[in-house]
């Protein structure tokens, strides 16, 4: 779960982290005041979606008059799909250079690793492209932590005054407590800005926390579920893995590896899905008819296909899903069945004796209900 | 033979009691697999299709003799502890289905592990099987058939369609071993196509990646160094999958720009991997070689 930049340096402010003053607004009279109190000021949009500079969710403000005319047009503005509901106005830093520090883990060694990098301020996706003898990795084992020496080799890498050392180490041990003590799969701080009083403070903030861990956290499991759509948030509830996709052909399928190959398969074949729903393990009668009848109902779903490779799974429950479905949600969408495992043959016959077809191969399942989304 | 798992392997149950132990216990000893007792604290003296359980491991080892492998069904919460009680225990192979276990908590037990020389399968895995010897894992097992080719892979219900597709072109295969969908596992591809190199009965190796991180990558720079090879067909899962967005499992989700569909394929196809563009072609790609 990604955590909000106000929320993410809320945590970094208690762990030492030099962050700017800053308040919340959610009105342009809260902005307003935040810049009588700051002088000029950075007015960000509080979003979870990347990219908001560019999009222009982040605008400056040099007067309380401005401040309020900034917060007023940001309020509300959708970036990337999502709606602006708050902003961080934060007083505006002179800053003398950026850096990138982040702390993850890296899968190739199993290991907490530091990124960082003297060229701050820009995505580390656009960096490792183009600089990536820019970026310096350090590998943290897990049992041990971090060293004193990994802060002074970053300050080194960096090409910060030795002077200081201190503030690199400070940050980079309070960011290792902060991916443990939040359970934490990032923390980043892009930029980390040198002030031109020469102190490092962190300019942006970024926390994700491990969605397996947030059972450790009850504040933080309180908040799941923010920034999804209206769909993904009912598919949530009703336990499914759920992802929202741009095409109009619904995908229902059992386990991510094949829920994927299935949305795959769709665009190999010239269609294009609608979204990604892993329905999980032993599906029965009820599961099927729930999915079945959210996507039916979704607006940008115009067909349907479902394909279920169970091996417990009984086929003739997920046939009665189907068509208990089909009857409840009182639309008619074109659907293909696709599925495998007991009893094949009496699922088979029940769909069949309503119109619809099964299919055993996923090509052919796949094949078809591209077909009918063209019309066919 | 095959790798890791035979019909000799001496196995055991953590979480043997639970619903999902317990059905798979059944299912585990219908095909063969040499299952000597399970664990659930609490419980001992019950017996689970006929495995007696105990509430320690140390108890098995006791009275038993040494344990090779253990397959774990103990929930999240509580599967960090069973890994560590097994690896403390002399087992050598320690198989975790549970899904939804803690980032953090992986990454202390699975380097632990590693230390102490145990070899993890999973988290978050449909386990391994050895084709008409034993199964170690919840797969249905009737869709494999023994035969030449070795299956790695990061998916569940994926890897069964694959041998489904194998099966129906008279292929069968020597290993199949799901690494997990979580961002950390016990093994990678490297590790496992090096056991797969070292097993006579493999012929070829069919390796099913997903979007996420850089273990197909990595294993292609690998691979493309190598002087003598085994063949191998690749399929990737989440070609449509958008960046930022986490496809059900863990594992998969592109992030910091890393672990693309495209960048996977130019690595495997520039190791000399042929990539499938379905589960259906890859039959045809292992045929060709």
């Amino acid at each position: 779960m990604k955590l909000y930049e106000y929320e993410s340096k809320d945590i970094a402010r208690k762990y030492g982290v030099q962050i700017p003053r800053g308040v919340l607004a959610t009105s342009p009279e809260e902005a307003l005041r935040a810049a009588e109190e700051f002088g000029a000021v950075v007015l960000k949009s509080q979003v979870l979606v990347g990219g908001r500079g560019l999009a222009g969710g982040i605008l400056k403000a040099e007067s309380p008059a401005e401040a309020y005319e900034k917060a007023k047009e940001l309020l509300g503005k959708m970036i990337k799909g999502e709606r602006v509901e708050k902003l961080l106005v934060e007083e505006k830093i002179c800053v003398a250079r950026e850096y990138y520090v982040s702390i993850t883990v890296d899968r190739a060694t199993r290991q907490i690793t530091y990124l960082v990098s003297s060229m701050g301020g820009v995505e580390i996706e656009e960096l490792a492209r183009k600089h990536p003898e820019k970026i310096k990795r350090m590998s943290v084992d897990p049992s041990i932590g971090y060293l004193g020496y990994m802060g002074r080799e970053a300050t080194v890498f960096m090409e910060l005054p030795w002077s200081l050392s201190n503030q690199v180490d400070h940050v980079l041990s309070a960011m290792y407590r902060m991916m443990i003590d939040y359970d934490a799969e990032l923390v980043e701080f892009n930029p980390l800005a040198l002030t031109c009083d020469n102190k490092l403070i962190a300019l942006d903030a970024k926390i994700i926390v491990d969605d397996n861990s947030l059972f450790k956290h009850p504040e933080l499991q309180a908040l799941y579920g923010r920034g999804l759509t209206l769909y993904e948030r009912k598919a949530k509830e009703l336990g499914f893995n759920y992802v929202e996709l741009d095409g109009d052909i619904g995908v229902i399928s059992n386990g991510a590896g094949l829920t994927m190959a299935t949305m795959d398969a769709i665009l190999y074949y010239g269609g294009r899905p609608a979204n990604f729903l892993d329905i999980g393990g032993g599906a029965g009668r009820e599961r099927v008819k729930e999915a079945v009848n959210l996507l039916l109902t979704h607006p940008k779903v115009k067909t349907l296909l479902v394909n279920i490779f169970g091996g417990i799974t009984r086929c003739d429950e997920v046939a009665h899903g189907v068509l208990e479905a089909l009857a409840e949600a009182g639309v008619s969408k074109p659907v293909v069945v696709r599925m495998l495992g007991t009893n094949e043959e009496e699922g088979r016959r029940i769909l069949s004796e309503k119109g619809i077809t099964v299919y055993s191969e996923m090509d052919e399942a796949v094949r078809k209900i591209v077909e009918y989304s063209r019309g066919g | 033979m095959g790798i890791l798992l035979s019909r000799n392997t001496r196995v055991i149950v953590q979480g043997v009691t639970g619903k999902e132990g317990s059905f798979h216990t059944k299912l585990m000893l219908e095909y063969g697999t040499r299952i000597i007792a399970g664990t659930s604290p609490g419980k001992k003296g019950q017996t689970v299709h006929g495995v007696p359980v105990y509430n320690t491991v140390g108890e098995i080892v006791r009275d038993h003799g040494e344990v090779d492998a253990s397959i774990i069904f103990v929930p999240a919460k509580f599967a960090p502890d069973a890994v560590y009680e097994a690896i403390d225990n002399g087992v050598k192979l320690v198989v975790v289905i549970t899904e939804g276990i803690p980032l953090h908590d992986e990454l202390e037990f699975v380097n632990y592990a590693r230390r102490k020389g145990v070899i993890i399968v999973g988290p978050n895995t449909p386990g391994l099987i050895t084709p008409g010897e034993a199964k170690l894992g919840i797969m249905p097992s009737h869709v494999y058939v023994p035969g030449g080719v070795g299956i790695v892979s990061r998916s569940g219900t994926l890897t069964y369609e694959v041998a489904r597709e194998l099966v129906k072109h008279g292929l069968g295969v020597s290993t199949v071993i799901g690494l997990g969908g979580d961002p950390v596992t016990g093994l990678d591809f490297i590790e496992v196509y090096d056991m797969f190199s070292n097993d006579p009965l493999t012929k070829a190796v069919v390796l099913i990646g997903e979007i996420g991180g850089d273990a197909e990558e990595r294993f292609s720079k690998y691979y493309a160094s190598l002087r003598v090879k085994k063949p191998v067909v690749a399929y990737i899962a989440g070609r449509t999958a958008p960046p930022g967005k986490r496809m059900g499992h863990a594992g998969a989700i592109i992030s910091m720009g890393i672990g693309d569909y495209p960048s996977k394929r130019r690595a495997l196809e520039e190791a000399g991997i042929p990539v499938a563009e379905t589960p259906s072609q890859i039959p045809l790609l292992l045929g060709i070689r």
